[in-house]
């Protein structure tokens, strides 16, 4: 085991990168201001130095390209690990995603395959309007042959970033930059955490990998279980910890850390365990990927749900500027949820 | 074209401008119409100037908007006549020949209930023939649809086609895609979409690869001239001259896209070379029925492209003799005349005539050629349908549709897979639909039709 030392999610982040890229010159980073700049929330910093610009290079503003040009440096024999620099951004690059990248292996029969990791910032919280903070990933999940990951803690951030730049296929791995440089408790009007003090911010410098698939237990309990992942990992934590003594709970929150592959065994065994399920995410709600985590819970667990499973979302509204707070699905929509779930 | 719709529009308020009109475009010959091939300005073979491959893209502009032509009548002439033997000519005129029977034969597979569809290329046979003889076999080649010359040019068997065709057992693709979208790796031939133009940046990012790992292999892309309006394109262009990549990025103009023609594209205003001019690319507009133009003009964008000057974008200008595919007619929305009195002839026929001009051909050959070519394709087909047709399309097993979704299979896909099996089964139906794999015919091309 190499030495471990504390990192904000960003330097995990760029840190898998450059063991990525030190383990496997194929590996290739690619976007809008990642080159010498080192990108916008500086994850690729200081990787165009050391590897040269035939390995990190800045890209022209098309997604579409990027995405398309990573598909064609894959089907080459290089490793592209593209970014697009807010979720936000990807839709021109859709169909190049769905249609391409996510077929290519199947259409060809193998002939050609699409080793791409695509990195995005995704999520709210930072006053980023409709244009810096959306969570399209249930998009993506609703697609065949694309997977997605998003971490919740720095240490997870590096060991899966890691696997998904190994991982034979295309991989969107979605970065909730709330808690790029700290986690979030959800409320907005309290000073900022750093990870400096949080356990899984102790992270080896060196090579390991979190398998994809693979959920995690964030908090064991026996009362609830509270599915979700990213950001929102922090904020459920939080609000159960701040709940009054009268009102605890014992609730196990498993944070998916993958949605495709997801880990339904973890998933089953906790709902059997607790009787009651809660799905947190901050995507719209309608159609997103919270709905088919309850009609998974429900087809496999039915005998054991005690009350309606619940969802805590996004609205379905554009992500608004100004009303930020009151969209944001934070302790008090959680609450609520809790009350409701615990009483029926 | 109805100007009467502004009549029912009341007269602006307290404005004496003059209204404005909407321009729809329209082709120049819609069905029962004498073709008119007034938009097209041709210049004599041989007038167009061939500067060095290396020369900047801006000092060569002229060349988007000319066109490259070599073949005047028997002869061959001007600075792009390239020096081929009259053996390379005859291999160039057979694999165009063999392609257009190839189309002829599988057509007619289609329209006898064998397979869901098939497209032809008649007309465009030199646009993949003489590109594919001016790269190197080492080349990776990122087609449309319509390249099935390419293929044919390379050398791939004929019955490994039409198994993919077919979907038939030895289909190398299992299957999985719509009749034509073939995947050659070993050919060189990237994965076709079908999605339109998704291939372009691929490509360009292919040849920066090459580049990026000191290479020596390019890429060449074809593209409709419908889909340049994609933003796939532009991005590409984009890409393409950022980096220099070494990359042929061809548009074959047809004239059509299903039933919208080249104007639906842009074609009024501007050529489709031009498009290159914009992105700093160097840019040629190539007589696309002009075998000898084609590869001259590819040859040189490959000299340039090895030379590390970049990107070249070629419009090819051709025409769509048959319909878009086995799907489409016509003679619905253009004028049937258009595609014999095509101003710029038959590609075959033009290299054939160069060929008996310099006494290399004659027409008993070309007859003995074209009896021997349809025999070939006969008996290749003959050995593919051994492997079956499409039929009802369940001679596939039933358990690959779950398969190569990802290189492990998801739990989701293995629940999914078992689920349809037991369904089936429950049903009594997987051995009605399911032929026994043991007739000697695994694996690939049960033998090279050429």
């Amino acid at each position: 085991m190499t030495d471990t030392r504390d990192m904000s999610m960003i330097q995990a982040i760029n840190s898998a990168l450059d063991v990525s890229m030190a383990r496997n010159d194929t590996v290739t980073v690619m976007g809008e201001d990642v080159g010498f700049f080192g990108g916008v929330f500086r994850a690729t910093a200081g990787l165009q130095a050391k590897y040269g610009t035939h390995r990190v290079f800045d890209t022209p503003i098309t997604e579409c390209g990027i995405i398309g040009v990573a598909i064609g440096m894959g089907a080459y024999g290089l490793t592209p690990v593209p970014e697009i620099q807010f979720a936000d951004y990807i839709y021109p690059a859709l169909d190049q995603l769905v249609s391409e990248a996510a077929r290519l292996r199947y259409r060809s029969a193998g002939e050609f395959t699409c080793p791409l990791t695509v990195r995005s910032p995704f999520g709210g919280g930072i006053f980023g309007g409709q244009t810096h903070s959306q969570s399209p990933e249930g998009i993506f999940t609703h697609c065949s042959g694309i997977k997605t990951v998003i971490p919740a803690t720095p240490y997870d951030a590096k060991g899966l970033l890691i696997a998904a730049i190994e991982d034979p296929d295309p991989v969107l791995f979605f970065e909730p930059k709330r808690i790029y440089n700290g986690p979030f408790h959800g409320h907005y009007d309290r000073p900022v955490t750093s990870w400096a003090s949080h356990p899984a911010a102790q992270v080896p410098e060196g090579y390991y990998k979190i398998p994809l698939g693979q959920a995690a237990i964030a908090r064991e309990g026996a009362d609830l279980t509270i599915l979700t992942y990213g950001t929102m990992v922090h904020v459920v934590a939080s609000t159960l910890a701040e709940l009054p003594a009268a009102e605890a709970i014992d609730a196990e929150i498993v944070d998916l850390r993958s949605l495709v592959p997801l880990d339904i065994a973890t998933i089953e065994a906790s709902v059997r365990k607790t009787g009651r399920c809660l799905i947190v995410h901050e995507a719209t709600r309608t159609g997103g990927f919270g709905a088919e985590l309850a009609a998974l819970v429900q087809e496999r667990c039915f005998g054991s749900l005690e009350a309606p499973i619940l969802r805590v979302t996004g609205f379905d509204t554009p992500y608004p500027h100004a009303l930020e707070w009151a969209y944001f699905p934070g302790p008090v929509r959680i609450r609520e949820a809790l009350r409701q779930i615990m009483r029926d | 074209m109805s100007q009467g719709a502004s009549d029912h529009h009341p007269e602006p308020a307290g404005s004496n401008r003059p209204r404005l009109q909407l321009h729809v475009p329209e082709p120049p010959a819609r069905p029962g119409a004498i073709p008119d091939f007034a938009a097209h300005a041709i210049p004599p073979a041989g007038a167009t100037p061939r500067p060095d491959p290396t020369t900047p893209a801006g000092e060569m502009r002229d060349l988007a908007y000319g066109l490259i032509r070599v073949l005047d009548g028997g002869a061959a002439v001007g600075p792009w006549a390239p020096a081929l033997s009259a053996e390379t000519l005859r291999r160039m005129l057979r694999a165009m020949a063999l392609t257009r029977a190839f189309d002829d034969r599988m057509f007619r597979a289609q329209r006898q209930g064998k397979t869901s569809f098939y497209m032809k290329s008649r007309g465009e046979e030199a646009v993949a023939v003489a590109a594919a003889f001016a790269l190197d076999d080492a080349d990776m080649l990122f087609p449309s649809y319509r390249q099935q010359g390419l293929l044919i040019a390379r050398g791939h068997p004929m019955v490994e086609m039409m198994n993919q065709i077919y979907s038939n057992r030895a289909d190398r693709l299992m299957g999985r895609q719509l009749p034509v979208m073939y995947s050659v790796k070993e050919k060189g031939f990237f994965s076709i979409s079908g999605n339109l133009t998704t291939q372009y940046p691929q490509a360009v990012g292919w040849a920066m690869a090459s580049a990026a790992r000191r290479d020596t292999r390019i890429a060449a892309a074809w593209c409709g001239e419908g889909s340049t309006a994609e933003g796939d394109f532009h991005s590409a262009c984009t890409f393409a001259a950022v980096y220099r990549a070494p990359v042929v990025l061809n548009v074959v103009n047809n004239q059509w896209a299903i039933s919208s023609f080249s104007g639906f594209a842009g074609g009024e205003a501007t050529t489709f070379a031009a498009r290159g001019l914009g992105y700093g690319l160097a840019a040629l507009r190539v007589d696309g029925n002009d075998a000898l133009a084609v590869y001259a003009a590819t040859q040189w964008a490959a000299e340039r492209a090895r030379a590390n000057h970049g990107a070249t974008l070629i419009e090819l200008f051709t025409y769509r003799a048959e319909g878009h595919s086995t799907s489409d007619d016509p003679s619905a929305y253009r004028s049937a005349d258009e595609a014999v009195q095509w101003p710029l002839g038959d590609p075959i026929r033009r290299l054939a005539d160069h060929l008996i001009a310099l006494g290399e051909w004659d027409a008993e050959r070309q007859t003995a050629m074209d009896l021997d070519l349809a025999e070939q394709v006969r008996l290749a087909q003959k050995e593919a349908e051994k492997n079956g047709v499409l039929g009802h399309g369940l001679d596939q097993p039933l358990e690959s549709m779950f398969e190569g979704v990802f290189a492990d299979m998801p739990w989701h896909l293995a629940e999914q897979q078992a689920q349809m099996l037991a369904e089936w089964r429950a049903a009594g139906l997987p051995d009605q639909v399911r032929r026994p794999r043991n007739d000697g015919l695994e694996g690939h091309g049960a033998g090279d039709g050429q």
